[in-house]
């Protein structure tokens, strides 16, 4: 089954984080790229930060900022492909990320049968 | 119980788990699976209580719940590949779990592990468990629990969904350590339900013997693991009182007070036995220090007979574990019983917990009970009134009301 690992962050939380602790979890996160090769059908994209997010809303509205308040941020994405939902959550939990506080990992299955289409 | 439904009970609780892991091996489908037995147990529900039970009932449940299962698949419309491949299957293709299923106990534990899955809600973990491991029907679980059936029915569906869009297998993972605590405490949960409920619960299964039983299985399919043990002992010395909670006439009667001679003898030293063996795994943890607990007070031959200096001790390494207020509540009962230097303390202990539980009716009802021992009976009897404000259970309130009822007061007393 595919999986979404949506990669997500609190900023407020991010400011007790020092500079190299930092620095240690993103040379580790370019570890676990490699460590999970044979699992990662698609590495996805890192975001900018949320400050750079613009939203466009019903009608075509276009306004500043991520599509919801929500405390937590989305930072990036990669998409999985392993047997089951325990061993994508398997996979969420060695992320690099999960040191630092306000980190979490949501885990999505994706839609991959659209014969309901058909 | 009529003979249908008795039979219907035992066979349900043998035959679900497996009936459910079969079907879902074979159709790879777990909502189909599922839906499928529970509709057999409903139609067994009518049928047999009308026409009395079936000659193999085993047999009977299975070809239901198959033939279930292939409407479902075929009603489906995008499952259409699976089910022009199952058009050949014949009705045989389940066999019967009294013959070579390839199906045995330990089979019931991966779906075990799946229903307690930590990526479902808390609240639905229990509910999916009594039907699809032990084939409780919605309609039992919905009296069992008193919660609105549809609601109910509701949120098992979206917990099938899950499972099913997301790619839970229905397999014992490789940390069963890690996951082992939240099917623990599924079972764990299923007695409590059955504990509180059984003044007025679902009079067509016996809940508290299924949690009973069901403990038994993890146990024995998992025998390593001492927590496991620990709380197969915990539910079965608990239930080997149950004769004694209540008279006839459904008042509750508490542990001080139950005639002793009610106590199943046999269950109470086979749980002994399964609390040494999780002893001698030396793993200790929360169940087996409880099952210990609830040990000490079955073999007292009296309540002032009992070891309490031992339930103190018990209950102080508890603490050190789970230092839950609702825990600390019952130690402070059992420090309580050590004397009245002691009894002052466990006021004291049980005063500190208010905070924490001021809407929990059992710590004014403990309350009450320790204001008396010092001797302080209008302080009790309004403690007793603010637990008798916050319980809803019929024999809680019944017993609450008897003991105000036993010691009257006067203004000013």
């Amino acid at each position: 089954m595919k999986y979404v690992l949506m990669f997500t962050s609190d900023p407020s939380q991010a400011a007790d984080v020092t500079q190299e602790q930092a620095q240690d979890v993103y040379g580790r996160i370019y570890g676990w790229f490699g460590e999970h090769a044979a699992v990662i059908s698609d590495s996805g994209a890192e975001l900018q930060p949320v400050e750079t997010a613009t939203t466009v809303r019903t009608g075509g509205v276009v306004v500043d900022g991520p599509f919801n308040e929500a405390k937590e941020v989305i930072g990036g994405f990669s998409v999985i492909e392993v047997p089951d939902m325990d061993a994508a959550l398997a996979v969420a939990r060695t992320w690099p990320g999960l040191e630092l506080p306000g980190v979490a990992v949501e885990v999505r299955p994706m839609v991959v049968d659209y014969s309901q289409f058909e | 119980m009529s003979g249908a439904d008795a039979t219907l009970a035992a066979v349900a609780r043998e035959e679900t788990g497996r009936l459910v892991t079969a079907l879902y091996r074979r159709f790879g489908d777990f909502d189909v699976a599922e839906e499928a037995v529970q509709g057999a147990l409903l139609e067994a529900v009518t049928q047999w209580r009308r026409d009395g039970p079936p000659r193999n009932p085993a047999a009977w449940l299975t070809t239901a719940a198959q033939r279930n299962a292939l409407d479902l698949l075929r009603g489906r419309g995008r499952r259409r590949q699976v089910t022009e491949r199952l058009a050949a299957t014949t009705e045989e293709a389940v066999p019967a779990a009294d013959e070579a299923v390839g199906v045995d106990a330990d089979d019931r534990l991966p779906l075990l592990f799946a229903c307690a899955h930590p990526a479902l809600a808390p609240e639905v973990r229990l509910a999916l468990t009594l039907r699809a491991v032990m084939g409780l029907t919605t309609p039992q679980i919905a009296r069992a629990f008193l919660v609105n059936e549809s609601t109910l029915a509701q949120r098992i569906v979206r917990a099938k969904r899950k499972i099913v869009a997301t790619g839970i297998d229905l397999r014992v993972p490789d940390d069963v350590d890690g996951r082992l605590p939240d099917v623990l405490a599924v079972v764990y949960l299923t007695y409590n339900e059955a504990y509180v409920a059984s003044a007025g619960g679902s009079e067509d299964r016996d809940l508290g013997a299924d949690a009973v039983w069901l403990a038994g299985v993890v146990a024995r399919s998992l025998p390593r693991k001492a927590e496991a043990w620990g709380l197969s002992a915990l539910l079965a010395v608990q239930h080997a009182r149950a004769a004694a909670r209540f008279t006839a006439r459904g008042e509750l009667v508490l542990l001080r007070d139950q005639d002793r001679s009610l106590w199943d003898r046999r269950a109470i030293d086979q749980a002994g036995k399964d609390l040494q063996r999780a002893a001698a795994l030396r793993s200790p943890g929360p169940y087996q220090l409880q099952a210990a607990i609830a040990m000490c007070h079955a073999e007292a031959p009296s309540w002032s007979q009992t070891d309490w200096r031992q339930i103190a001790t018990l209950y102080g390494l508890l603490t050190d574990i789970d230092p839950s207020p609702v825990v600390r509540l019952n130690a402070s009962i059992a420090l309580a019983q050590l004397g009245p230097g002691q009894a002052e303390r466990a006021l004291a202990e049980v005063e500190a917990l208010g905070a924490h539980l001021a809407g929990y009716h059992l710590l004014h009802a403990t309350r009450a009970e320790l204001l008396r021992l010092l001797g302080r009976p209008a302080e009790a009897a309004a403690a007793d009134r603010q637990a008798l404000a916050l319980t809803s259970n019929d024999a809680e309130r019944r017993l609450l009301q008897t003991r105000l009822r036993r010691h009257p007061l006067t203004d000013g007393s």
